[in-house]
């Protein structure tokens, strides 16, 4: 009986445990850079306030614990109503799109896989606006039609694009989808302007399709969008072992036991929730979804169970900052936050993927 | 018998690719499927699996698989396919442990003390102990055939289905693997079946063999039926015996 050599490794416990104390400790770190980017974006702004008040103001408001007798009505109604809104919004985007993005990266195999370089996002947006044009509505839940149409049309978009890739590629490989996901993309994006230029409505309204904001936004935005976090990111999480066998690729899924048609399925319609949900309240934002799986998977490793959590501390803290940002560097005029996302981001992936083609070779 | 083949075809499009297979692998078989580039095995051996649309049947113990979940089929029936190419850096361990999914059960799915140690040593019997927090990313194209036949081993099925198990591998791990397999197959209810195109592997690790060509069986039966002299002068093209006999000169 010939058996391979190799030597045992006694140090798996303490290697364990070592593991665990710095998944701990990265949980610690991230849960406060949240919150330090959740202060700072309610703070600052055109008018700027004292570090505490954010903190007192939700004791008071949400818990009636405390006094703020001290802090001007004024600034207290702009954090409650105008600054906390938005920034808990685009929190809930930025989680949403990095997890959409992080498992359609495990689904397909496919590093490059995202909301918006598949052309979901766009393809959601066209939806959107075809519901405002047409006057979808859902009687007694006006903004929900939107919604749903979004999602709707994120799902049609995905389905179509996978569909026409398989066509041309069985293998769906990297190259195919991204670049069926671009055209698609650039197609959607192209009728979503049309019709709103064609609808009367201003120019405005087509930035913020492509390029999205979180301008104006309010806690309604937020009953919005709540639900279709919660309904979309919550079982993706429980899906992290089948996002891990996928990113096996697909027949090796199935080789382990996978359900591959019923989990990817599964899968599709929750990133279309998320999508679809995010494009709906903040338009179309680029990169974040490719971008955070990424850096999350620098740190945490590919294993789905880690990467997807930390993917939304960390998706959430860099979407609050770069709203921050487009509201404050040239205020009082606002950048699309689009355009944050996609300057930082792509500067930022083109490093990663350079320095990842670098080790490679 | 433990696996049956029944008519399996399959189409793609125009063409037929696997056209009316059948064959039967025993308990401790090595069955050896062999035949030219482009003959049909790994689409048949798909097919078998399920992956690719067919006709025919597969059966397991008289059972068709079609009415396992693809949970049951897992603990049943392993493959291994011809190359891997991994995209994310998960370390060798955590490929190997992500076969015991069908065993798992609750949210959770943790590993069991017996997962762990299935997993331990499937590692062991493959050499790759060693490397088991290395990322599959830095593996050589041996070395990442080892960690996926881990995979195999930590999966405990009944049937192996191995696509060209050592096409990768140096002749040191090719001798190894066959070796590892013949005593994995002494259990019972455990079959083999491989493609393999080195055919002196055929003759010394195969218990049946069929030779495969265009789609179609053109020969099946023990080793030696099919590694007729006819039947692979009419596939190959070459006089496979003389062609080994002179071979032989050189090692003399």
């Amino acid at each position: 009986m010939t058996r391979f050599g190799g030597h045992m490794d006694k140090s798996g416990t303490a290697g364990k445990l070592k593991k665990r104390t710095k998944t701990f400790l990265l949980a610690v770190f991230s849960i406060l850079l949240f919150l330090l980017v959740f202060n700072s974006s309610v703070l600052i702004g055109s008018i700027g306030f004292s570090p505490d008040y954010t903190i007192r103001i939700i004791l008071k408001h949400f818990f009636g614990a405390g006094d703020i007798s001290d802090i001007p009505d004024s600034a207290a109604t702009i954090i409650l109503n105008v600054r906390m809104p938005r920034v808990i919004l685009s929190a809930m985007v930025g989680a949403a799109l990095s997890l959409a993005g992080a498992a359609m990266q495990g689904l397909l195999k496919n590093p490059l896989a995202d909301g918006s370089t598949l052309g979901i996002s766009s393809g959601g947006a066209l939806g959107a606006v075809i519901s405002i044009v047409l006057g979808i509505n859902i009687p007694l839940f006006p903004q929900a039609g939107l919604a749903i149409m979004s999602i709707l049309a994120s799902f049609l978009s995905l389905m179509f694009i996978l569909a026409l890739t398989y066509k041309i590629d069985y293998n769906l490989s990297n190259h195919t989808i991204i670049l069926t996901g671009v055209i698609f993309s650039m197609l959607a994006g192209s009728i979503t302007s049309l019709l709103v230029s064609l609808s009367g409505n201003n120019l405005r309204q087509v930035v913020f399709w492509s390029m999205g904001s979180f301008s104006g936004k309010g806690w309604s935005h937020v009953a919005l969008m709540l639900p279709f976090f919660l309904a979309g990111s919550l079982p993706l999480t429980f899906l992290s072992r089948e996002l891990n066998a996928f990113s096996l690729g697909e027949e090796q899924a199935g080789f382990i036991g996978v359900d591959i048609k019923k989990v990817k399925f599964a899968i599709l319609i929750l990133v279309s929730v998320l999508v679809g949900a995010s494009v709906a309240v903040g338009g179309t934002i680029g990169f974040v979804g490719l971008v955070i799986p990424h850096i999350t998977r620098f740190i945490t490793g590919p294993d789905h169970r880690k990467l997807l959590p930390f993917s939304v501390l960390f998706g959430s803290s860099f979407l609050m900052a770069a709203d921050l940002l487009s509201r404050t560097v040239l205020s009082p005029a606002e950048i699309p936050i689009g355009v944050v996302t996609s300057l930082v981001g792509g500067i930022l992936f083109i490093y990663i993927f350079y320095s990842k083609m670098n080790v490679r070779r | 018998m433990l696996l049956e083949i029944r008519g399996i075809s399959v189409r793609i499009k125009d063409r037929i690719i696997v056209d009316d297979v059948s064959f039967e692998v025993g308990d401790h078989d090595i069955y050896m499927v062999i035949g030219p580039n482009g003959a049909g095995k790994t689409t048949l051996f798909k097919a078998i699996m399920g992956l690719v649309p067919r006709k025919g049947k597969v059966l397991l113990d008289g059972t068709d698989i079609r009415t396992f979940r693809p949970g049951e089929l897992a603990k049943k029936i392993g493959m291994l396919a011809q190359s891997h190419q991994p995209q994310f850096a998960y370390s060798v361990y955590d490929v190997v442990s992500l076969v015991r999914y069908s065993y798992q059960g609750g949210i959770f799915r943790k590993l069991t003390g017996q997962d762990k140690q299935k997993i331990e040593e499937a590692l062991a019997l493959t050499g790759m102990e060693s490397m088991k927090d290395q990322s599959v990313l830095t593996l050589s194209g041996g070395e990442l055939q080892r960690a996926f036949l881990a995979q195999l081993f930590a999966q405990d099925p009944q049937v192996l289905i191995l696509d060209e198990p050592v096409s990768h591998l140096d002749l040191q791990y090719q001798i190894a693997v066959f070796d590892i397999l013949s005593r994995w197959v002494r259990e019972k209810r455990r079959a083999v079946i491989a493609s393999v195109h080195d055919l002196n592997t055929v003759y010394t690790y195969g218990t049946r063999a069929m030779l495969i060509n265009r789609g179609r069986v053109h020969a099946e039966g023990t080793v030696e039926e099919v590694l007729d002299k006819d039947n692979l002068k009419s596939v190959y093209n070459v006089d496979v015996a003389e062609w080994m006999k002179n071979l032989l000169e050189h090692w003399k």
